[in-house]
């Protein structure tokens, strides 16, 4: 803890309109007491953190109070609220608040932030802010908590959900979203995060600065720099690992680098090769990078064969040595100084290196700061790249593509518009718009089945499978696996059943019977649905109950099952009699999936208890 | 689509047809029907290589017969590959029309290098080292010493190849090198003599220019090919280069050097054959008193490049008696070789014609022209004898030998120019002896005699009564095609003001200019903010180019630059800008954009297409005049005057032009597609240049566009761009039709207005 006490003015309020009482507020470790500065003032306020639900602040803005709201049961407007004169005195404050609980982790932050939005967005809260307390026995980043919180104020439904049992304990938080961890991901993939590449200029191409009056020259490099310097010039990296710090510091590296830097800059590619004649370490600079050209002789092996260049160098028979023209101006003038030619670099060269590299992207998402981090990061990425790279799957894309930049797009047939994948996001949404079109064709679909032979032998079944692998080795798979018109077939017979089963008994816009149900029973019946297909799914996929953990588990299902049910009956006999045969239509499923559930357990219990008697070690 | 010119089918595997194509094809058919060649100019993005492809393969469909063969020219190996994958499509389109009866087989053949299979052979880095890795494992004398001694090796996929014999063919079908690789190592045949072999029995045949022009190559990989065939140079602009360059050899102190190396090797070869085995050296004299009929009768693997002359230049005789044998044909090379050192040490220039070159030879060593033109065949013998097969190791007297064979065989046509240095670079010595041709006819006209039909064809032969001229040749038709433009989608712009309205050139006086250097680079800085996706830049040399980009880069014009888009540049070096060239499209697809930074007539000007996003805009930095001090370059102005009268001007400003024209006509492939393009000099805005330009930029070229600074060019750029994002009707609306239909194509048939409808 910070310190043990924290003594601020500030003013007191009942609720955010309210004026407010000047006082002092005193904090303690354990408690938290207000002094009004009026002595006849009847108001006091001492209680216990302890008894502190959750707390809440206002944001910091010019215009705004500095409030502290430390919600509690038994405060006038559900919490005791302070003004501070400044945003820095309630800052102290808050920050004692929130040591409080880090120590003794009661509250979660998370879930004091959670409750609020939640209070906020959902309209079936009632009015006094009623915070949750989780106990979240998993860690999640702030990231995850709030996508779920996202989640759970778009989705009203989920939230009631979340409400009735997380809450109130019957799953737990991560229970409750293990079984969502596919609308988790889909959130994430939504919002795609954009990761920021390298930057276009090239900045690792660092210019010195001479301060005019001596004869130094300052380079200066950033983590940024030095992260695209080991990206554009693997030879530095390597010597990066190999000489830092063992060799040399990070200082005299760097050094060093920048001497070579400031040598290419004079262009004199003699003086480089003398100095790196001196100084083997230097010559890592001042050289070609070997690591490089293996790579370019890696890739070209992948390039577009309508690009490559290299392959004329083969084929054309002027490429023997003195054939052809060769002073007609035409030709490049190539000093033919091979002994200083591994020094010289040109700045076309760089421009390629460094374009390229910011094609790949940047390897590393994490903000580099300490040299030596990122270089060892990067090479384990490049690793990983280079064997991604090194199964060749490649052939067939080169092909199609060539095939592609060939055609000559305009003197085709307008092509159909390509397939695009079926995503339904919420399949309510889709059978419902089918509903019309499911009666109107009901029956045509389904009547064209063909007559199935239901009775099989085993004999005759693997017949069929034999001859349906037979046929799969000589044909092949097809490619889609299933013709797209037997998906169709499936999809439209699938709607039509769906949809018009909806149509019979479901929320017709137009004519359900659900909507001349009382609007209360209605949404109590949808509830209930929703509610006992949540814990029916937990239910069930927590057997085989092969921990104490599931054992538990199970029970507090069954008995928040239990509780359902009752309220199914009686919700079936309160109903008027003229929609009672309706609605114990629409209960029965639901009271019989529970049945089924409550039997299964019995079931299990009777036995578990037969297997304990014999075996007391056994497994709960 | 399908239909009739005259009474050939043509199946075309599209479903419209541009009206161009039609009248290409009913051009080229004539040509065919009159057994002559053709010389046919049609704009780039109007699918000249299908409608070639097309009509040539239904014309040969048609005459089942006799059916020509197409003998298919590219320039470059990709160039080679895209025609593949565009005959490709093509023959599926047939077969699926025709059946079986429409089955041929085509293929793409290359060197070793690009073919070779054998992982030992190909691991080896230049092509020289490939033949040679091959050949040590597939010569004749080691196969044979193979069959005696197991531990020597031999390459599996050859023998595999060579045991099946003639029953290893390749089945009917399109194969590009990929596809020949696959089918050897899924058969374990060698493709490369697969290829080489299949080459005779292939209805179409796609390989580079130099197996048809080069005589030492063509020699021994095109004589099979029968007089009926069609040959057919695509991108044939440069071809009259092509041909000089085939026949003109460079001798430079180093070669010299490794020809007295290569010399003594094989002298001690020789005395090594004299002590053990005596009998071959007698043998291959005896041979040679018959003359050198062996050529043909030898094993295709021991074949290497054949006499750098003619083939119809080699008299039937026999090789002359001195140098029959071994020694003695020795100590002549080494004459020569010492008579070639002693010209290299020359203080001046010298230039010589060759009859000239030819007697001095014979009073200073005594060699006479007879000698020297048996040189190189003479050699080829000599090598087989003495069982040489790390031919790499002799390249150098191999081109001592090959020039020695040139200057004895040729009389016009050719300078000998020695140079003591490079005049651009007057303090480094390195002197060289030049053998340069300057008369492109002399090359290519075997192949006019040879094949019935020959087809020149390209983007930019203007002006088309040149290229006769220049090639010795009588076309049956000669014909440039106009473009059909749905919308104007090029827009071509001539750019003489910078942003500071002061003019802007590459004129030698200008070029280096810090006003004109700022003013290119603000012009590039103001496109690239303006144009999306990718961007070409043309300058015109490499040295123009790296000081241009290094000012650039010092002035921060190049950061600005990369602020809008990524930079790539051509180099150098090949595998490099190939890598760069990936990249750049790369960049283009996924939508960040790329600036290429290239150089008119280096290798990417040449052959790659910056077609829809890889190419919105070019802008052509300068008029890419050649060097004009070069000597060489001189010595062919003035045969060409004194032979064909072109006068030098009229010559140079038709070089720059149909070079910058080839620039920015890489830019367009369809009439879908669209692009700008930017001719920044002062010059392009004269008359007599601009007119030089081929007809289809020319009737885009509005007068409005002809003197612009950098700020109306930017405007004219944001217009354009904006007018090009619109929908459109593919078809041409109510005039004139740019796209026909099946239907459009029959109803003119019928109604007979054919002629109105073409250009």
């Amino acid at each position: 803890m910070v310190s043990e006490q924290v003594v601020m003015r500030a003013k007191y309020k009942t609720s955010v309109k309210d004026p407010g009482l000047h006082g002092v507020l005193i904090m303690t470790e354990e408690k938290c007491v207000f002094m009004p500065n009026d002595p006849t003032s009847t108001v006091k306020v001492d209680f216990a953190f302890k008894s502190v639900k959750g707390h809440k602040f206002t944001k910091e803005a010019p215009n705004k109070q500095a409030l502290l709201n430390l919600t509690h049961d038994a405060a006038p407007g559900g919490g005791y609220i302070f003004e501070f004169s400044t945003f820095q005195d309630r800052d102290v404050c808050r920050e004692f608040v929130g040591m409080y609980y880090a120590n003794h982790g009661t509250i979660s932050w998370f879930s004091i932030d959670f409750a609020r939005k939640l209070s906020k967005c959902g309209q079936a809260t009632t009015a006094p802010e009623k915070p949750v307390v989780t106990v979240h026995d998993e860690q999640l980043s702030q990231a995850e908590v709030e996508r779920r919180m996202k989640l759970l104020i778009d989705n009203s439904e989920l939230q009631k959900l979340h409400k009735q049992f997380v809450i109130s304990g019957v799953l737990t938080e991560a229970e409750f979203w293990a079984t969502r961890k596919k609308m988790l991901e889909g959130s994430t993939s939504r919002k795609p995060k954009q990761k920021v590449g390298f930057k276009s200029a090239m900045i690792s191409d660092v210019k010195p600065m001479t301060d005019g009056r001596t004869n130094k020259v300052t380079f200066n490099l950033t983590p940024e720099i030095i992260h695209q310097i080991f990206a554009e010039k693997p030879a530095v990296h390597e010597a990066f690992l190999k000489f830092v710090p063992g060799k040399m510091t990070e200082l005299d590296f760097w050094n060093k680098y920048c001497r070579a830097e400031y040598l290419h800059r004079t262009k004199n590619s003699i003086v480089a090769a003398a100095e790196a004649a001196e100084d083997e370490d230097l010559a890592v600079f001042l050289k070609q990078d070997d690591i490089l050209a293996n790579e370019a002789r890696r890739k070209i092996r992948r390039v577009d064969p309508t690009l490559d260049m290299e392959a004329d160098q083969g084929d054309d028979y002027l490429h023997l040595p003195d054939h052809g023209i060769l002073r007609d101006g035409g030709k490049e003038i190539t000093e033919i100084d091979s002994h200083y030619e591994q020094y010289r670099r040109s700045l076309a060269h760089d421009l390629n290196r460094h374009a390229a590299v910011v094609l790949e992207g940047r390897p590393l998402d994490a903000e580099p700061r300490d040299t030596r981090a990122v270089a060892v990061a990067l090479r384990s990425k490049k690793v990983e790249l280079s064997n991604e790279a090194s199964d060749g799957t490649g052939n067939q894309e080169r092909l199609d593509r060539s095939s592609r930049i060939t055609e000559i797009e305009d003197l085709d047939a307008p092509r159909d518009p390509p397939i695009a994948p079926l995503c339904i996001k919420d399949p309510r949404d889709y059978f419902d718009s089918q509903q019309a079109n499911a009666l109107k064709t009901l029956g045509d679909t389904l009547s064209d089945t063909k007559p199935m032979k239901h009775r099989l032998n085993s004999r005759e079944a693997y017949q069929s499978l034999r001859e349906s692998i037979a046929e799969i080795k000589s044909v092949g798979l097809t490619d889609p696996l299933l013709k797209p018109e037997v998906a169709l077939k499936v999809f439209n017979g699938l709607t039509q059943n769906i949809s018009s089963t909806k149509y019979h008994l479901g929320k017709n816009p137009h004519e359900s019977f659900l909507d001349n149900l009382p609007n209360q029973t209605k949404d109590e019946l949808l509830h209930h649905w929703t509610s006992i297909q949540e814990l029916l799914k937990h239910f069930w996929s927590s057997y085989p109950i092969t921990t104490s953990y599931l054992y538990a588990k199970v029970s507090r299902l069954k008995d928040a099952m239990v509780q359902i049910y009752p309220k199914l009956q009686e919700m079936k006999e309160s109903i008027q009699s003229d929609f009672r045969h309706q609605v114990s239509l629409l209960v029965q499923p639901m009271q019989q999936a529970l049945e089924a559930a409550f039997a299964h357990y019995d079931a299990d219990m009777q036995k578990r208890s037969a297997k304990g008697g014999e075996r007391p070690n056994g497994i709960i | 689509m399908k239909f009739q010119i005259e009474e050939v089918t043509v199946y075309f595997p599209y479903d419209n047809i541009y009206p161009e194509q039609y009248s290409y094809m009913v051009e080229l058919k004539r040509a065919l029907d009159a057994k002559g060649h053709a010389l046919l100019e049609m704009p780039t993005g109007t699918g000249k290589t299908i409608a070639l492809l097309s009509l040539i393969t239904s014309y040969s469909l048609s005459k089942p017969s006799n059916p020509p063969k197409l003998l298919y020219c590219t320039r470059t190996v990709h160039e080679m590959e895209k025609t593949l994958a565009e005959l490709r499509r093509l023959h599926s389109y047939q077969v699926s029309l025709l059946g079986t009866s429409a089955n041929y087989l085509a293929l793409g053949l290359s060197s070793r290098k690009n073919l070779c299979i054998n992982p030992s052979v190909v691991s080896t880095e230049s092509r020289d080292s490939v033949d040679a890795a091959c050949r040590k494992l597939t010569a004749s004398w080691v196969r044979a010493l193979a069959m005696e001694n197991p531990n020597v090796k031999t390459c599996e996929f050859y023998e595999n190849y060579e045991k099946v014999g003639s029953e290893a063919i390749l089945p009917p079908g399109v194969y590009t090198l990929a596809d020949l690789k696959v089918f050897g190592k899924e058969k374990g045949w060698c493709p490369y003599f697969l290829a080489r072999h299949m080459v005779q029995y292939a209805n179409v045949v796609v390989y580079s220019y130099q197996y048809l022009l080069d005589p030492k190559v063509a020699a021994i990989i095109s004589k099979e090919m029968q007089r009926e065939s069609v040959v057919v140079f695509d991108e044939a602009h440069n071809i009259d280069n092509v041909c000089i360059e085939a026949l003109s050899v460079s001798v430079r102190r180093q070669t010299l050097e490794g020809a007295s190396r290569n010399l003594s090797r094989m002298a001690q070869e020789i005395d090594r054959f004299k002590a053990t085995d005596a009998g071959r050296l007698r043998a291959e004299y005896n041979r040679l008193v018959d003359g050198l009929a062996q050529r043909g009768n030898l094993p295709i693997t021991d074949t290497w490049l054949s006499n750098p002359a003619l083939p119809d230049d080699i008299l039937k005789e026999a090789v002359p008696g001195n140098i029959r044998r071994a020694e003695h044909f020795l100590s002549h090379l080494r004459r020569l070789v010492q008579y070639l050192k002693g010209r290299l040490q020359t203080e001046n220039v010298e230039k010589e014609g060759l009859v000239a070159f030819v007697a001095s030879i014979y009073t200073q060593v005594g060699i006479d022209q007879k000698m020297l033109r048996f040189c190189y065949d003479r050699l080829h013998s000599l090598m087989l004898t003495l069982e040489i097969t790390d031919t790499d190791e002799f390249l150098h007297i191999q081109t001592i030998c090959d020039f020695a064979t040139l200057v004895g065989t040729y009389t016009r046509g050719f300078s000998i120019i020695i140079e003591p240095f490079d005049e651009r670079m007057p303090h480094i010595p390195d002197p060289v002896i030049q053998l340069c041709c300057h008369d492109a006819s002399l090359a290519i006209k075997p192949v006019f005699d040879r094949f019935q039909s020959v087809v020149i064809t390209s983007g930019t032969l203007s002006p088309i009564d040149l290229y006769p001229r220049l090639l010795n040749f009588n076309p049956v038709v000669s014909h440039s095609f106009k473009m059909s433009l749905t919308r104007d989608c090029i827009c071509p712009m001539v750019l003489t003001r910078g942003s500071d309205q002061l003019p802007v050139s590459t004129k030698f006086d200008m070029r280096s200019d810090p006003g004109v250097v700022r003013n290119y680079g603000r012009l590039l800085l103001e496109m690239v903010s303006v144009v999306p996706d990718g961007v070409v830049c043309f300058f015109v040399s490499y040295s123009y180019m790296d000081g241009i980009v290094n000012s650039w880069n010092e002035t921060g014009i190049l950061k600005e630059i990369m602020q809008q888009k990524l930079v790539f540049i051509e180099t150098p070096d090949v595998v490099e800008t190939t890598l760069a060239l990936d990249n750049y499209r790369r960049a283009c697809d996924c939508g960040r954009g790329a600036v290429f930074f290239s150089v008119a007539r280096g290798k990417v000007a040449e052959g790659i297409d910056f077609d829809s996003h890889y190419g919105r805009l070019v802008i052509m930095f300068g008029v890419p005049f050649q060097y004009t001090l070069s000597r060489i370059l001189l010595a062919r102005l003035e045969y060409l005057r004194e032979t064909f009268q072109i006068k030098e001007g009229d010559f140079l400003t038709f070089d720059a032009l149909r070079q910058a024209a080839q620039c920015v006509g890489r830019v367009i492939r369809s009439k879908a597609d669209y692009g700008m393009m930017i001719f920044a000099d002062k010059r392009y805005s004269r008359h007599d240049k601009r007119s030089k330009l081929p007809g289809w930029i020319l009737s885009h070229l509005r007068d409005a566009h002809l003197n612009l600074s950098t700020d109306m060019a930017v405007h004219i750029a944001r217009e354009f761009l904006r007018k090009m994002a619109q929908p459109y009707d593919k078809a041409g609306g109510s005039g004139r039709k740019t796209l026909l239909s099946q239907e459009d194509l029959e109803k003119m048939m019928t109604n007979g207005n054919i002629q109105e409808m073409l250009f």
